[in-house]
Formats: structure tokens, C-alpha cells, sequence
């Protein structure tokens, strides 16, 4: 069971749930790095795909095949009886960005999760955070074999918000992702506090 | 494209299989009137008098997993779209139904637009540290 069983008759703790996102390109690490922290599994949920749901794709020749699945990833972290934190793979492919909506809308922060020999694959993750001011942290994945590159390379080729912290990860251990997500919060308080003080003056 | 109709090159993904039979679950309702759509990490809950859900000839067998599965540990909806392996859309129209019922409520996480409390995000720190 998941949060913990409760003795009969004694009413379950009802949780505080938060989410971060973990975006990239296709096979950068999304899953590998959810793997690496959460304390299940990481499960699969799919959602359906109807006409109304994709706009953009082009169906002609497969009149017949109306709907399809997307599948997102995700992982859960008990941090406290009454805290969880569940992180979310978002879909790799461009064509699901409306199901990116709703997987950020209440989200606390993002990862984008970078490999330096492909970082164009982030871009489109990069500036749709960007756009929906949600705030995220840029996780370079330190492939084996792949040619490290400073952080401030990585921060200048992607154009990047000197605020937008960008730190060397490896998404296969434990600690450095926890490192990851401990700056996302940091981030996303920074960021808050930010607003705030442009909101009050 | 080839006029078989089988060897199609597809733009969906093999894996998509048929999908629309798991809306027969939920008769054919793709949304719950009276529900906004639940948040992925919305947590839902077993009303404590929710005694014997099978009782119920109006749930199907998935509406009482849900209560069931809900009682001793409150369950995110994605988890319960993982754990019945259905999709998302199915479970919130199933998890509808159950708050309409009151067999079951949600928790909604924090409201779109908002940041939660500075002290719950200080605490996520310091148990992420811990872990």
C-alpha cells in the first residue's frame, strides 16, 4: 500500500502532494533519472489521444485509428508521512506538448535534462519552461564518453537567464539527483520570492 | 502510404494498441459533470462509512478497486491509473462517479498559480536531504 497502512477506524493521513517535472529530448535520461530517486518503480500511465486532442498531426491514410496513447513516466518520493513528492517524465515527442499543460499546471519547478552531444534536443523544453515562467534548473547529463563541457558553455549555448542555475548531474545516482531537485526547490523559492517583491513593489 | 491498410507507416507509436474499449468502463463518458478535471497528483480518499462498496450493483468492479484500494492509503490519481492500468481519462471519470457517490473525496494538491508555502518547500528540502 502506499502511504503507509493505518490501523482500522483511524482516519488514513491525507497527503501534501507536489510535483516536479523532468523534461529533455528522447532518451537523454528522463526515466533513468526518476529511477535513480523514487522508491517505486517507476510506473506508466497513459492517457488517450481523440481527434480534439491533437490538431496538429496529420491522419490522412489512417482514418480508421482514431484515438492512441501517450505514455508518462513518473516516480514518488515519501518525504514525510504527510509530504510526497512525485516526479514526472514529460512525453519525448514535440507532438504532445498540450499533455505538457497539464502535467505543469501546479507544478512546483522542472528539470531539463541536457546531453552536450545533442543539446539541441532541450531547446523546445527550455523555452516552453521559459515561456509558462515555470521555474527550472538545467541538468547536464554526464554521459560516459561524452565531452564535458563547463556549466557556462552549456549556459551560453543555450542562451540561458543568468537566474536559471545549471548544474553537471549524472542521472543514474542517487545523490546527484538529489542534488538536481534540491536546486529546483531552491530555484523555485528563489523564484517565488522574486515575484513577490515584484508584485508588493 | 501503401493502399493495404495493414503496412501502414503509422505516425503512432506501435505500442498504442486499441484504446478506446476502456471507455466502455466508464459507459462511453470521456468527463464528469460535476468534476473539474482531477490533477494527476489529486489525492483520493475512502469515506470512512464507505463500508461495502460491492453491495453497490451500481459500481462496476473498477469503481469498487478504486474504493478499495483508496480505504488504508490514499492514492494519487496517477497511481491509480498505474495500479489499474487504465487510462487517466478512464480513472477520472471513475473517480467521478465515487466523489458524486460520496464513497470517496479528493484532496486537491495546491491550487495552479500558486506556489505552496515556503515552509512545506523548506521542508522538501531538508527530506530530500534526509533521504
Amino acid at each position: 500500500m502506499i502511504f503507509g497502512r493505518t490501523e482500522r477506524g483511524k482516519a488514513p493521513v491525507e497527503p501534501v502532494t507536489l510535483k516536479i517535472l523532468v523534461a529533455g529530448g528522447f532518451g537523454v535520461g528522463k526515466t533513468t533519472l526518476v529511477g535513480a530517486v523514487s522508491e517505486i518503480k517507476p510506473l506508466r500511465t497513459e492517457e488517450l489521444l481523440t481527434e480534439a486532442g491533437r490538431p496538429v498531426d496529420d491522419t490522412s491514410g489512417v482514418e480508421g485509428k482514431h484515438t492512441t496513447t501517450v505514455a508518462m513516466d513518473f516516480g514518488r518520493i515519501t518525504l514525510r508521512e504527510d509530504l510526497v513528492l512525485y516526479l514526472f517524465g514529460t512525453p519525448g515527442q514535440d507532438r504532445f506538448w498540450f499533455l505538457w499543460d497539464e502535467l505543469a499546471t501546479g507544478a512546483l519547478g522542472a528539470v531539463v535534462l541536457a546531453d552536450t552531444r545533442r543539446l539541441e534536443d532541450c531547446f523546445a523544453a527550455v523555452d516552453y519552461f521559459e515561456r509558462r515562467s515555470i521555474p527550472f534548473v538545467v541538468g547536464v547529463n554526464c554521459f560516459e564518453g561524452a565531452s564535458r563541457y563547463p556549466a557556462e558553455d552549456v549556459r551560453q549555448a543555450l542562451d540561458l537567464d543568468s537566474a536559471v542555475p545549471v548544474v553537471l548531474c549524472d542521472a543514474r545516482g542517487r545523490e546527484s539527483v538529489k542534488e538536481v531537485l534540491i536546486e529546483v526547490v531552491q530555484h523555485a523559492m528563489a523564484y517565488a520570492a522574486e515575484r513577490r517583491h515584484t508584485v508588493t513593489g | 502510404m501503401s493502399g493495404d491498410g495493414q503496412e501502414l507507416s503509422h505516425w503512432f507509436d506501435d505500442e498504442a494498441g486499441p484504446v478506446v474499449r476502456p471507455y466502455a468502463m466508464t459507459r462511453g463518458r470521456t468527463t464528469s459533470p460535476n468534476q473539474h478535471r482531477l490533477d494527476l497528483i489529486a489525492v483520493v480518499v475512502t469515506e470512512e462509512y464507505a463500508s461495502d462498496p460491492e453491495a453497490d450493483n451500481s459500481l462496476s468492479p473498477e469503481h469498487v478497486d478504486i474504493v478499495e484500494l483508496c480505504r488504508d492509503a490514499p492514492q494519487s490519481v496517477a497511481e491509480l491509473a498505474a495500479e489499474l492500468d487504465l487510462p487517466i481519462g478512464v480513472v477520472r471519470v471513475l473517480i467521478g462517479d465515487l466523489v458524486e457517490d460520496e464513497l470517496v473525496h479528493v484532496t486537491r494538491p495546491v491550487p495552479p498559480a500558486e506556489l505552496p508555502d515556503e515552509s512545506i518547500l523548506r521542508d522538501v528540502i531538508s527530506g530530500l536531504r534526509a533521504l
